[in-house]
């Protein structure tokens, strides 16, 4: 092993400090006495208990949950079926642009796809509620899904496919009982990167919400525009931790899965 | 076979081909990968694909699956046209080069996926599959997934699997090209023995003319997207029709020259100054006064010091460079010409009793019947 430079340590030590201060700080003051955020009166966890008794917090909670788990498998499914036309459609015109337009999303300025969704959901007439936020939230997070799954796909032997067709499957029963049992790892983190994007998102949702759908991240940046409450702070360290243990299991579970089939492949095959 | 005449189906007018090509080509964009290309093999054959990658001969075996549909001409199997149909719609199996087992699922699951896809009982399913592992020794294994197996296991559970179905056709891609050369030379064995068992045509592909001259009732010598020839593995090796496929099948020395004489089977070559005419069989297409090529096998070569009056068919030269194989030599042979020929001689004695050796004078010689005459062009590979 090499030798531990001070230069190292250094920046090391740094580079977490900048990443982590704030949280911790907005963790430590989550068990403040004070209502006032900024002067340490002591430990407490009634904020977290008034959270509980919030409804309008509970509420968007709620929603934010639905719409995640509604918005991630819409995208997953589309993101799923993107990927494999991706990787299995061979050459056909227009394969080049259709790849980039799929992509494309990732780099897209949120606002942009907010103001665009906005646009059409009014144009179409559709009423702004949660089942908008699901559409606009599985249109962006339908890409990363198709990124997953289309990296597993290329690695993914098509002899298997062709033998369950040599062997009487119609092309959806080779799908649905050899290449989908494969890639089922790749296709459950991808699932996962939707459900925590959709979670996360403030802008796109604040774009495609209505009145009487609010989710968390936009119930919260609405109350701290009128101040920020020790209650904020406890909520956001439920959800601080709720998201590390939450991408903590789903990258070690998918990354020992994917390892566990890529062996077995190999092996396999031969 | 219970009777003593050979299996030779081809020979025989009235019998019904199994597989029959009709001008079949394959196009991918520009590249001919199939060209026009007429077959037919019988039910009960196991007929060998034979050449060097990119022949076609997978392109002609995944036509037969089902994979690829032919550009132009037609294909039967067993009278019905197969154009259109798709591979789960035939009658054929194929067991695949990197064996494609589904890695999800244990030895039984795999060896059942094709039958519960079939309108089979689940009893029967059940005792089918106890006869595949039965009919590859398998049984210890029913309940271990692939990954869990060695590759000569792995290979039974393909060949299991695509047998399980019972198909009137099964494909085989390059089926032994994963084991090693003892555990390939055993499986040949195996494989020969349970397509008599089970009485199933079997066409497989190879690039290893060993592997096709042992299993094979039928070569089929391809070369870019044509078939050279078709014949039983004696035929193609001792009456090979063109150099490319005396090349292609075993080691093969090559005199160029010109005919001189031709009468019915026999045929003489002229090539080289002051020498007398090389006397061999008639091969097809040679005229005489053409450019020919004499095609002669190195075990055929015999290798003296003494002069072999009592041949015809002899010539002088100094040895070159000696291949000790153990149980033969190879001996390099510079003619005065500066033709290369080569011997090959078994080792019936200790290596130190052998009497000739580097830079010796010899004679090579060989019987007016040993070679054959064939139509120059076409480089041996």
């Amino acid at each position: 092993m090499r030798k531990t430079s001070w230069f190292n340590v250094v920046s090391l030590t740094t580079g977490f400090a900048f990443l982590y201060i704030p949280i911790i700080i907005l963790v430590i003051f989550s068990f403040n006495k004070s209502k006032l955020v900024t002067v340490w009166a002591g430990f407490s966890t009634k904020w977290y208990g008034e959270l509980l008794s919030n409804e309008a917090f509970l509420d968007a909670a709620w929603v934010t949950l639905r719409v995640g788990l509604w918005s991630s498998t819409i995208a997953t499914v589309l993101g799923t079926m993107a990927a494999l036309v991706m990787v299995r459609g061979g050459r056909f015109f227009g394969r080049t642009l259709f790849t980039g337009m799929i992509y494309a999303p990732l780099v897209m300025p949120e606002v942009i796809t907010g103001l665009s969704l906005l646009l059409l959901f009014i144009a179409i007439g559709l009423d702004r509620g949660a089942t908008t936020i699901v559409l606009a939230h599985a249109t962006f997070s339908m890409c990363y899904v198709s990124v997953v799954v289309s990296s597993r796909l290329s690695t993914f032997d098509q002899s298997l496919e062709e033998a369950a067709l040599d062997l009487g499957c119609t092309a959806f029963d080779a799908f649905k009982s050899v290449t989908l049992p494969i890639i089922a790892p790749a296709v459950a983190s991808g699932w996962l990167l939707a459900f925590t994007l959709s979670l996360d998102d403030l802008v796109i949702a604040s774009f495609t919400a209505g009145p009487s759908s609010t989710t968390l991240p936009i119930k919260i940046y609405s109350s701290v525009r009128l101040g920020v409450s020790p209650e904020i702070n406890a909520l956001s360290s439920i959800i601080i931790g709720l998201v590390t243990i939450g991408v903590l299991t789903a990258s070690i579970a998918s990354k020992r899965a994917i390892r566990r089939q890529q062996i077995e492949e190999r092996r396999a095959i031969g | 076979m219970s009777n003593n005449t050979p299996f030779a189906p081809w020979n025989d007018e009235a019998a019904v081909p199994l597989i029959q090509f009709d001008g079949v080509s394959k196009k991918y964009g520009d590249f001919l990968a199939i060209d026009n290309i007429d077959l037919k093999i019988y039910p009960r054959e196991f007929f060998a694909l034979l050449g060097p990658s990119g022949c076609g001969k997978t392109t002609l075996m995944r036509m037969l699956a089902g994979f690829e549909e032919a550009s132009a001409g037609k294909i039967t199997i067993d009278n019905k046209d197969m154009a259109g149909i798709p591979p789960n719609k035939r009658a054929v199996n194929m067991m695949f080069q990197s064996y494609a087992l589904f890695p999800h699922l244990n030895v039984v699951d795999n060896l059942a996926f094709g039958l519960k896809r079939s309108r089979m009982a689940k009893s029967e399913i059940d005792g089918r599959v106890e006869e595949m592992l039965r009919l590859v020794q398998l049984q210890k294994f029913a309940k271990r997934k692939p990954h869990q197996l060695s590759g000569g296991q792995r290979q039974r559970v393909a060949l299991a699997r695509a047998l399980a179905k019972a198909p009137k056709l099964l494909l085989l891609d390059e089926p032994l090209g994963a084991l090693d050369k003892k555990l390939r030379e055993e499986t040949q064995f195996e494989l020969m023995d349970i397509q008599e068992k089970t009485g199933t045509t079997f066409v497989i592909v190879t690039h290893d003319q060993e592997e096709a001259m042992t299993v094979a009732s039928r070569i089929a010598v391809m070369d870019h997207g044509k078939l050279v020839q078709i014949d039983t593995p004696d035929r193609v090796y001792e009456n090979p029709n063109s150099i490319y496929v005396a090349g292609f099948i075993g080691d093969v020395n090559i005199i160029e020259g010109r005919v001189s004489h031709l009468a019915g089977e026999e045929a003489q070559l002229c090539w080289a100054e002051g020498t007398s005419d090389i006397r061999g069989m008639a091969g097809p297409k040679i005229q005489k006064g053409e450019e020919a090529a004499f095609a002669v096998r190195p075990e055929k070569v015999a290798l003296s010091v003494q002069e072999p009056i009592e041949r015809n068919n002899r010539v002088a030269g100094r040895v070159e460079d000696i291949a000790y194989l153990g149980n033969m030599s190879t001996y390099y042979v510079r003619l005065e010409n500066g033709n290369l020929i080569k011997s090959q001689v078994a080792n019936d004695r200790r290596i130190s009793r052998r009497s000739v050796t580097w830079n010796d004078q010899v004679w090579l010689s060989w019987s007016d019947t040993a070679g054959i005459v064939l139509p120059s062009g076409g480089n041996p590979s």
